[in-house]
C-alpha cells in the first residue's frame, strides 16, 4: 500500500528479532536497528514502533555501555597503586582515581587507599571521561556521590531505566514522594532505594519492579499512582488498628 | 594482526581494487607465476618446492610402515600436517600448531583424500597388520598469501616424486628390500582460492590483500571437473551467486594449471 | 570397500530414517538455558543435543589477544567424551579446533564487531551428543545465544546442511549419512542479508549438484531460521504479555 509515507512492516509494539526488516524507504534508524541497502532492521530483540520517520526497537535485552556525564553505580573490585577498579556492569572496567576521591594531591607513601575505599564497596559515582581508546574514568567529586553506607540495591535491565524515571521525571518523583524513600538510578541498571523505615523501602522496590516488568504497556503510570495509594491507604488503616 | 599494514596502505588496495587493479599490476582474476621443484630433500622419500609470487612452501614426505585403523584394515594411512614456521613471517610463533596451521593441514588433506587420487588399498602390506603410512609435512617457509594453494600444490607435487620402499613378508616379518615403487597417485586434484575485498572477487591474495580481505573461498577439483572439497574462511560472507561465480573460476583455473603443469 | 553396500535411499526415496530427499530431521529451540551464562540456547536436531552459552562483551583474557578497534570473537567447538559412538578423549582434538575457526568465521559477520573495541564475546559449545551436522546444529544454537546475551546482530545465523547420497542430493544428512554417503555440504546464513557464513563439503559433487546441494541447504537453514525466531520470541513474550 502506497499512502503518504514509505512501507514499515510491522505493527506498533511488535516483537522483533535481529535482522527482521522493519522499513524500506525514507524512514530513519533510531534505536537498535541498522541500515543496509535503504532497508532498516532490527539488531535486537525488542519491541518496535515509529516516532515520526523514525525507527526504535526497544530492547528486551541489553547491556550499559558508558556515557560521559552518566551517574552510575559500581563495585570496587580490587584496590589498586594509585586508585580503585570498579565494576560498573559494562563491558569495560572502570577506574576511580585517588586523586579524585582525596581531593589532594596524592602520596603512596602517606595514603592508605584501602582504609579509603576497599573490594566490595559500592559507590555511587559518575563517568568523567570514556572514549574508544580508555576505559571509563570515574568522579565521585559531585555532591551525592561518594560510598554507599546504607539502603538496598536492585538491579535492573539498563535499557529500562528511562521507563522508571518517566517523563520529565515524573514516575520517579512520584515514587519517592510516596514511599518517602531516597533513590538512585544509576544509567548501568543499579539502582539504590534508601528509606527511613524496611517497608518504605519494599514498597519502593516493588513498584520499581512493577515499572521493569510492565515497561512496554500503556496505562502503566496510572496503576502505579493507584498502586501507590493503594499502599499507602492499607499503612495508614494498619496504623489505625 | 592489522597492526602490520598501514590504514593508508590498506585503503590504497581498496581503491585500486574498485578501478579492476591490483598492487602488483595482475588483473583481479589473475594468479601470480609458480615455480614447482620436485626431490628438494633427499632423505624424504617425497618432496617438492612451490613457489607461488612471494610464498614459499615445501612438502616432505615420508613413508613409514605402521598398523591401519581398526575400522579400514586394508587401507594405509595417509596422514597431513603443517608448520607455520617462524621464518616464514613476523606473525608466525613458535609453539604446537594454532588453528591456521591446522586448518591449512586439514585443507589440504581433504582435496587429496576425498578427491580419492591415492589408492589406500595399494598401501597396503599385510591386511589388517601392516600397512604403509604417509607422513606429508607441509613448512611454509615464507608468507606473501595464499598458503592453502601453494602448500596444496606442493604436496601433490611431492606425492607424485614419492617413492615407496620395495618389502617382502619372509618367514612372517616384514624385510624392506632394494629398490623403490613409485607412490601410486592417480588423478592431481588441484585447489584454488578466491578471496573478497570490497564485494570483488580476486584470485591468489598476497598477504597484504588477505588484510584487507574480508573473506576466502577455496575450491579444491578434480580432471573430470568434479569438487571434492571446499572450505570458506574470513570473518566476512559470500552471496549464493559469488559461491556460483568463484567456483566457476576455480574450475577454469585448474584446468589452465594441469596444463601448463603438464599434470 | 568392495563389500555390498546397504542402499542408503530406496528406490521410493525414502532414506534409512524414513525421511523423503528433502525433509530436515526435526528441530527443537529453547532460549535461556543458562542462568549464569549471558545468554544461553540449546538445541536438539536430530538426535544431535547442544548446548550453547555467550558470555560480554566483556574484557579479554588473556589481554594480548585484544584487539585496539574492534571487539573480538571466540568460539570453541568441544565434544563430551559420551558424545559418539565411541568415547572422545576430552582433549580437544584438530578437528574441533578447525571446527572452533568456522564456526567463529560464520558468526563474526553478523556482529558489530567495531562497536565495541577492547572487549570480546566468548561463546562455548558443548556437544553433548552427536549425529551428524553437529556445526550447523552448532551455529544455530549459538547465535541464539548472542543474541540473548543482547549483543547486537545483523541478523541470526543458522546452520544446516545437504549432500549426496547413493546419487541423490538430499538435505540434512544424519551421522550414517555423512559417513557413507557421497559428499557433505555444511552451510551457514543470514537469511536477511542472503548471505553464506560458512561453507564447506568434503566428499564429490559435480557442478551442477554442488548447487543443488547449496539451495537445497539454503531453504533449509530458511526453515530452521524461523524456528530461531520463535524460540527467541518464546523467551521473551513472556516478558510482554503482561497486558492490562
Amino acid at each position: 500500500m502506497i499512502g503518504e509515507f514509505m512501507p514499515t512492516f510491522f505493527e506498533k509494539k511488535q516483537l522483533v528479532t535481529p535482522g527482521e526488516l522493519l522499513a524500506e524507504g525514507d524512514y530513519l534508524p533510531g534505536e537498535n536497528t541498522y541500515v543496509e541497502a535503504g532497508k532498516i532492521f532490527a539488531s535486537r530483540i525488542g519491541l518496535v514502533d515509529s516516532d515520526n520517520k523514525k525507527v526504535n526497537v526497544v530492547a528486551l535485552r541489553a547491556f550499559y555501555v558508558p556515557k560521559m556525564g552518566d551517574i552510575i553505580i559500581g563495585t570496587v573490585t580490587e584496590v589498586g597503586f594509585n586508585g580503585w577498579t570498579v565494576n560498573i556492569k559494562a563491558p569495560y572496567t572502570a577506574m576511580l582515581r585517588a586523586s579524585d576521591v582525596l581531593a589532594r594531591p596524592f602520596k603512596p607513601q602517606n595514603d592508605e587507599l584501602s582504609q579509603v575505599l576497599t573490594a566490595g564497596d559500592l559507590i555511587v559515582a559518575k563517568i568523567a571521561s570514556f572514549d574508544r581508546a580508555h576505559d571509563p574514568q570515574l568522579t565521585v567529586g559531585e555532591p551525592g556521590l561518594g560510598k554507599i553506607t546504607r539502603g538496598q540495591i536492585l538491579h535492573v535491565t539498563p535499557t529500562k531505566i528511562p521507563r522508571i524515571i518517566g517523563r520529565k521525571g515524573s514516575m520517579i518523583s512520584m515514587i519517592k514522594q510516596e514511599t518517602n524513600c531516597q533513590i538512585i538510578l544509576g544509567l548501568n541498571g543499579v539502582i539504590l532505594v534508601t528509606g527511613k523505615a524496611l517497608e518504605d523501602e519494599e514498597l519502593a522496590i516493588f513498584v520499581i519492579r512493577k515499572i521493569e516488568e510492565e515497561s512496554h504497556t500503556s496505562g502503566l503510570t496510572d496503576r502505579i499512582t493507584q498502586l501507590l495509594k493503594e499502599k499507602k491507604q492499607v499503612k495508614v488503616e494498619e496504623k489505625v488498628e | 594482526m592489522s597492526s602490520l599494514v598501514t590504514k593508508v596502505r590498506l585503503k590504497q588496495i581498496e581503491q585500486l581494487i574498485e578501478k579492476g587493479k591490483r598492487l602488483d599490476d595482475r588483473g583481479l582474476l589473475d594468479t601470480r607465476e609458480i615455480k614447482i621443484e620436485q626431490g628438494v630433500i633427499e632423505k624424504a622419500e617425497g618432496s617438492a618446492r612451490v613457489f607461488l609470487g612471494k610464498t614459499q612452501v615445501l612438502v616432505g614426505v615420508k613413508v613409514e610402515t605402521g598398523e591401519p585403523f581398526p575400522d579400514t584394515p586394508n587401507e594405509g594411512v595417509l596422514t597431513v600436517n603443517a608448520e607455520l614456521v617462524p621464518v616464514a613471517s613476523p606473525n608466525f610463533e613458535p609453539g604446537p600448531p594454532d588453528e591456521n596451521s591446522i586448518e591449512l593441514a586439514r585443507v589440504v588433506d581433504r582435496g587429496i583424500r576425498e578427491s580419492k587420487c591415492i589408492d589406500n588399498e595399494k598401501l597396503c602390506i599385510e591386511p589388517g597388520k601392516k600397512v604403509f603410512v604417509v607422513f606429508v609435512d607441509v613448512y611454509v617457509l615464507n608468507h606473501d598469501g595464499n598458503l592453502i594453494d601453494a602448500a596444496a600444490l606442493a604436496a601433490m607435487a611431492a606425492l607424485m616424486n614419492t617413492k615407496m620402499p620395495n618389502f617382502e613378508i619372509k618367514d612372517g616379518e616384514l624385510k624392506i628390500k632394494q629398490g623403490y615403487t613409485p607412490l601410486p597417485v592417480k588423478g592431481h586434484p588441484i585447489t584454488v582460492t578466491t578471496g573478497k575485498i570490497s564485494g570483488h572477487l580476486i584470485s591468489d591474495p598476497t598477504a597484504e590483500e588477505e588484510q584487507v580481505m574480508d573473506s576466502r573461498i577455496t575450491f579444491a577439483t578434480k580432471e573430470d571437473g568434479k569438487i571434492c572439497a571446499i572450505q570458506k574462511g574470513g570473518s566476512g560472507y559470500f552471496s549464493p551467486q559469488q559461491i556460483l561465480e568463484a567456483s566457476k573460476i576455480a574450475l577454469d583455473k585448474a584446468v589452465e594449471l594441469r596444463k601448463k603443469l603438464d599434470w | 570397500m568392495n563389500e555390498k553396500q546397504e542402499k542408503l535411499i530406496d528406490k521410493k526415496g525414502i532414506r534409512l530414517d524414513g525421511r523423503k530427499a528433502d525433509e530436515l530431521r526435526p528441530v527443537k529451540l529453547q532460549v535461556g538455558v543458562l542462568g549464569n551464562a549471558d545468554g544461553s540456547a540449546y538445541i536438539e536436531h536430530g538426535k544431535n543435543k547442544i548446548l550453547a552459552a555467550a558470555f560480554g562483551p566483556r574484557e579479554v583474557h588473556p589481554k594480548h589477544l585484544m584487539q585496539a578497534d574492534r571487539m573480538v570473537l571466540k568460539v570453541r567447538y568441544h565434544m563430551a567424551p559420551f558424545s559418539v559412538q565411541e568415547r572422545k578423549s576430552p582433549a580437544p582434538s584438530r578437528r574441533e579446533v578447525e571446527l572452533s575457526k568456522v564456526i567463529k568465521e560464520s558468526l563474526e559477520p553478523a556482529l558489530f564487531l567495531e562497536l565495541y573495541p577492547r572487549t570480546g564475546v566468548d561463546v562455548f559449545i558443548e556437544v553433548l551428543q552427536a549425529d551428524g551436522g553437529t556445526r550447523c546444529a552448532a551455529i544455530t544454537a549459538a547465535a541464539l545465544a548472542i543474541a540473548d546475551a543482547g549483543v547486537p546482530m545483523r541478523d541470526l545465523v543458522v546452520g544446516c546442511a545437504a549432500g549426496k547420497v547413493d546419487d541423490t542430493v538430499v538435505l540434512d544428512l544424519y551421522d550414517a549419512e555423512d559417513k557413507l554417503g557421497a559428499a557433505d555440504v555444511p552451510v551457514a546464513y543470514m537469511p536477511s542479508l542472503n548471505a553464506i557464513t560458512l561453507l564447506q563439503m568434503d566428499g564429490i559433487l559435480d557442478p551442477e549438484e554442488f548447487e543443488k546441494a547449496v539451495n537445497m541447504a539454503m531453504e533449509g537453514c530458511k526453515k530452521i531460521y524461523d524456528m530461531q525466531k520463535e524460540a527467541l520470541k518464546t523467551k521473551y513474550m513472556v516478558v510482554k504479555e503482561v497486558e492490562e
